[in-house]
């Protein structure tokens, strides 16, 4: 039977306004609807039924729910950066200009190749991916999976940034009640009248939940506690506001919409309420089921109460003929507001052996055929509802007689909405005589105090009478699983649970016979409930179907894990503001704006940016780093070291503490001198490292590395409080209050003793790893005889608000001298030549420093250190470990960072064997050739054997095993 | 999304202002422990369905550690305690016993005043 026009009703829908008429597209085509639609509502007043194509087998549908559980209607919505794929037809609100595009289907919604997926889909069973695509292997990589991503998911990903702002905001209230239907409204009223604050979150634009559409005087209920509520200083309403998750101790999170597919406003799009709920109730009200028989995906077939929202919430027909099918009374109304609506009603199709309550009667007595113990054979019609064919529920499915209609209403029950309750640890049960798992009122999510913090109300906790005496008294719902009860496979294959991922009553049933007998693994082996609606309508009657195929309780089954959000939250949502520059907080050193000004290239190192180098105007960045290198080695130049952690130990036990933090003696470091220490954790792997200068008889200053400034004053501290807290010792980061500049090169002496100033500079006075204080250019300075190039080199550490100054002195006292900027990958490269190793770099958490060779920095005297225990295990000393070498290019290319040498034979997973790998590589401008580091097994053993390194995508590198000290091996120019 | 009260600030902090440690109480074992002894505790972790004390530092707060005596399965908080003591204090054992009778310490001193 075709469907006619007019679409929209000529009364009614009390949530539109006509006088307000807004334009949209959809598929390119210009449409009409009016201030209040959704899309689902604004698209079936244009009569257009076909909304997607389903995942798998694209086969046509149509809206099946009025609410957030729909899983058909789903669109692309908005263009360029607003481009949103998966937007749901039924929750989302109509504005004019809007743009929709169809998903899944091409090359477009009425005529869809892939639906040739449909004919297919007897060869097409769950699993059918598992089995058909293992072998053989290679076909999988190069064949298989190819086409599946391309058909894989469901929308499209925009592909512009979002040019939208959102926000996040804080929350705070005694108790929050989720839902704005009358049990939300009369539990916040009576949670207000006990004090406290009180915010009440509904998703819906519109309050009330289902009351004013079900229920005679609704609307006048609602609308008293409105007025009450809205009176209240203790009382917050949130609209369009959905409660999407709920964490431990009554966190909650919920989004609010304040200008979505608006961008007109200038205002956010969206806000993140982040909020602490003292007590939290739900009064989320209950989803209606689908009922199970053969055909039920044709569009036209619509959940009961979907049919009656969009007749009386929005003035829209979805048909003219409307069959109503159903195993409870709840659908009974469906019938009599079609009627009232001028619609014909064919019959109302029962399950149940009979029917006698309020609803059915007042059905019967509006002159409405009521058929009882009656279900539908089959829907008639491919891209539309052309009619039914009945048979006895209790049979095998013999056609008893035919129905013409174009839409049927169908009701299989209803399920609480137990999604919050349920993601915080509360426990459900299964309710056999309602038909429903609902909320376990002896095993509520618990708070901290160990009370429960949720209280499920109204529908959501199983009571489906309307609150407020409004209620007509129902005959209970018989569980309809299957329908009929004997059907045969061939109805059975046409049975869909899940209507967007294509999960059918036989598919289930496959599963449970090929053993997936746990609900976790049905669900994963058939999709069922993994789509983006994330299985609100199908989950219950899939559980049923499997239970019934396994012969066991709905109970016994149980239910899938609910897990947050409750629908889709969009990234941009959940970044907010914390995105661009806002992303992090970003540190600079007090020299950051002299770099800025003179073209440094930054990097970033932890939160801080440090330059990366400085290069010259017709230079690139690796030029730019070859010619500072030269210019520290032939001159001067300057890095800003400021960035280094700087933790001042002091105490009576200072020496005791850190002679157990680091692996090598630090408490008879004199008062003067300085020391590189080694720090590792008590698995013994090295952690971070850094000179140590002895301040006075109880202070030491110890750098660390720049990443390591936090986390080793974290470790630091906590050993100190967790460990030995009777120890006289006290921490304190000093990282920030000095600017600190390593001046480094033949000519740094001669540089610095041109500045006027205390502080006795000579070879003698202050020799390589001393350190002396006084006054430098007239700053107050600490200069430490220290060097990580290689070069004569002192670090000068001075008041953070004075480094700039010293720096600009620096640079203008050394002009001809060629002072020049250094950044940080002349410090690394510099540092390679010279040998040492970087933490990061030489170690990634699984090296000891044995394997470094710094043996030399490890003490043998002391009887304890973090890590020594460790270090004494006996893979640790087995000497087959990979051990740092020097490796020389044969070829003279760069070695890759992170290649592997290989060595004969595979292992157990077929894979090469191999035998090390690079850990740093460098072209080398003081030598002229690339050097690298390297854990080689044996290294230290094996100078002058080659090792062989395969390349990415082919070819090989070969290296020869040398010392890794490949400049100044003695030491000559820094201790010069 | 935990709420535990800073034994130090004297304030709840929410679980964004604080680092977790992991289990409380360990007693380390330094060089002379035998091999089973460091193993135990390098690696070997209590991961029970239950009452469990563990360590968490006010990270954005005062920058203390402190224990927490919380249960594993129902989140409910028994207390919060200083980290310099040796074992969870007499209420936080009364607060325990009393969601879970079953449950008795695995220390000396306090099972035999629960035993007593």
């Amino acid at each position: 039977m075709s469907r006619t026009p007019p679409f929209r009703l000529p009364r009614g829908g009390r949530l539109i306004d006509r006088a307000f008429q807004l334009a949209f597209r959809f598929d390119g085509r210009h449409l009409r609807g009016v201030q209040g639609d959704t899309l689902a509502s604004a698209l079936l007043a244009n009569g257009q039924m076909l909304m997607g194509r389903s995942f798998k087998y694209h086969r046509p549908r149509g809206p099946l729910a009025s609410g957030a559980e729909e899983p058909n209607a789903l669109f692309g919505l908005g263009q360029g950066g607003r481009f949103e794929p998966n937007q749901r037809a039924s929750t989302t609100a109509l504005v004019a200009g809007m743009v929709l595009r169809s998903q899944n289907c091409w090359p477009s919604l009425d005529a869809d190749v892939g639906a040739i997926n449909t004919w297919l889909s007897p060869l097409l069973p769950a699993g059918f991916y598992y089995k058909t695509f293992i072998h053989p292997r290679p076909f999988w990589k190069h064949l298989f999976e190819p086409i599946i991503r391309r058909s894989a998911g469901l929308g499209r990903a925009p592909t512009d940034p979002d040019p939208d702002r959102y926000e996040q905001a804080y929350g705070f209230a005694d108790v929050v009640v989720v839902g704005g239907g009358i049990a939300g409204l009369t539990a916040a009223r009576d949670a207000a009248d006990r004090g406290g604050r009180v915010i009440v979150l509904e998703q819906n634009p519109h309050w009330g939940g289902r009351t004013p559409t079900d229920h005679d005087g609704g609307q006048a209920a609602i609308d008293a506690l409105l007025a009450d509520l809205r009176a209240r200083a203790n009382v917050t309403l949130r609209r369009n506001c959905m409660a999407t998750g709920l964490y431990d101790h009554g966190y909650l999170l919920a989004r609010e919409s304040l200008a979505d597919h608006d961008p007109n406003q200038g205002i956010p799009r969206q806000r993140l309420w982040r909020i602490r709920a003292g007590h939290v109730i739900t009064a989320t009200g209950a989803l209606e089921r689908p009922l199970s028989f053969a055909c039920n995906d044709v569009p036209g077939v619509m959940l009961a109460s979907a049919v009656r929202d969009f007749i009386t919430d929005y003035g829209v027909a979805p048909g003219r003929r409307i069959a109503v099918v159903t195993n409870n009374d709840d659908a009974y109304r469906t019938a009599l507001t079609a009627q009232g609506a001028g619609l014909e009603v064919v019959a109302v199709i029962d399950a149940r052996p009979q029917a006698t309550g309020d609803l059915p009667q007042a059905v019967r007595a509006a002159g409405i055929p009521v058929l009882t113990g009656t279900a539908i054979a089959k829907v008639k019609g491919g891209t539309h509802v052309e009619g039914v064919a009945l048979c006895d529920q209790a049979g095998t499915g013999r056609v008893t007689g035919t129905l013409d209609c174009d839409v049927v209403a169908m009701s299989g029950g209803w399920s609480p909405v137990v999604h919050l309750y349920s993601h915080c640890g509360g426990r459900i049960t299964w309710d056999e005589a309602q038909a429903m798992f609902r909320p376990d009122p002896a095993r509520p999510p618990l708070g901290a105090d160990g009370k429960p913090m949720v209280t499920p109300l109204g529908a959501a906790n199983g009571d489906l009478r309307c609150a407020g005496g409004l209620e007509r008294t129902e005959a209970p719902t018989v569980p309809v699983w299957v329908m009929p009860s004997g059907a045969p496979y061939r109805l059975r294959a046409k049975m869909w649970l899940d209507f967007q991922n294509d999960v059918k009553v036989s598919d289930v049933e496959l599963a449970a016979r090929e053993g997936y007998a746990s609900v976790e693994h049905a669900k994963r082996y058939t999709t069922l409930g993994m789509a983006t609606d994330q299985g609100k309508t199908s989950n219950i009657n899939g559980l049923a179907v499997l239970s019934n195929a396994l012969d066991q309780p709905l109970e016994a089954t149980g239910t899938t894990t609910f897990r947050p959000p409750y629908t889709p939250l969009t990234l941009g949502t959940i970044a907010a503001e914390a995105r661009g520059e806002a992303f992090q907080p970003l540190r600079k050193t007090p020299i950051h704006d002299w770099h800025a000004s003179h073209g440094a290239s930054f990097e970033p190192v932890g939160h801080w940016r440090r330059p990366y180098s400085y290069p010259r105007s017709g230079e690139d960045r690796h030029a730019a780093v070859n010619r500072e290198i030269l210019a520290v080695r032939h001159g001067v130049g300057t890095l800003d070291a400021s960035t280094l952690g700087k933790i001042v130990v002091k105490g009576a036990d200072a020496g005791r503490f850190l002679d157990m933090m680091y692996t090598n003696m630090m408490s008879t470091l004199p008062v003067g001198k300085c020391r590189y220490g080694l720090m590792c954790n008590e698995n013994g792997f090295l952690m971070d490292d850094g000179v140590v200068a002895r301040l006075s008889g109880d202070t030491w200053l110890c750098h660390t590395t720049t990443g390591g400034a936090d986390r080793i004053h974290a470790h630091m501290e906590d050993w100190l409080q967790c460990e030995w807290w009777d120890w006289q010792v006290w921490t304190a980061s000093l990282t920030e209050q000095y600017a600190q500049i390593a001046v480094a090169g033949p000519k740094a002496r001669e540089l610095l003793q041109r500045l006027p100033g205390t502080i006795d500079l000579n070879q003698e006075t202050l020799p390589f790893m001393q350190w002396a204080t006084g006054e430098l250019a007239g700053i107050p300075a600490r200069i430490y005889r220290i060097s990580f190039s290689g070069e004569l080199s002192y670090e000068i550490a001075v008041p953070a608000n004075r480094g700039l100054e010293l720096w600009e002195t620096l640079h203008d006292t050394g002009r001809d001298l060629g002072i020049t900027p250094y950044g940080t990958e002349a410090m690394h490269v510099m540092r390679a030549e010279k040998g040492f190793i970087m933490i990061g770099d030489e170690t990634d958490g699984t090296v000891i420093p044995q394997d470094l060779g710094l043996h030399w920095a490890i003490s043998k005297k002391k009887p304890d250190y973090i890590g020594k225990r460790a270090q004494a295990r006996s893979f640790m000393k087995d000497g087959s470990r990979w051990q740092l070498v020097g490796l020389e290019s044969l070829d003279g290319r760069v070695l890759p960072d992170g290649a592997y040498a290989v060595e004969p034979g595979v292992n157990a997973n077929g894979q090469r064997r191999t035998q090390g790998r690079v850990t740093s590589s460098y072209h080398s401008p003081t030598l002229n050739r690339p050097i690298a580091m390297g854990l080689v097994r044996h290294g230290p053993a094996r100078m002058g054997q080659v090792l062989d390194f395969p390349l990415p995508g082919g070819g090989m590198m070969q290296a020869r095993i040398v010392d890794p000290v490949f400049y100044d091996k003695e030491g000559t120019r820094l201790n010069g | 999304m935990l709420i535990l009260f800073c034994p130090y600030c004297g304030v709840k902090a929410e679980e964004t202002e604080l680092a977790p440690g992991g289990e409380a109480h360990l007693k380390r074992i330094g060089p002379d422990g035998t091999a089973e002894e460091f193993e135990a505790y390098l690696f070997a972790r209590k991961n029970l369905k239950g009452v469990h004390f563990e360590r968490w530092r006010h990270a954005y707060g005062c920058g203390k550690w402190f224990l927490a005596a919380r249960d594993t399965h129902t989140m409910q908080v028994y207390g919060t305690y200083k980290a310099q003591t040796a074992h969870a204090t007499d209420d936080i054992v009364a607060n325990a016993r009393q969601a879970r009778p079953e449950w008795v310490p695995d220390w000396p001193q306090a099972s035999e005043a629960v035993a007593g």
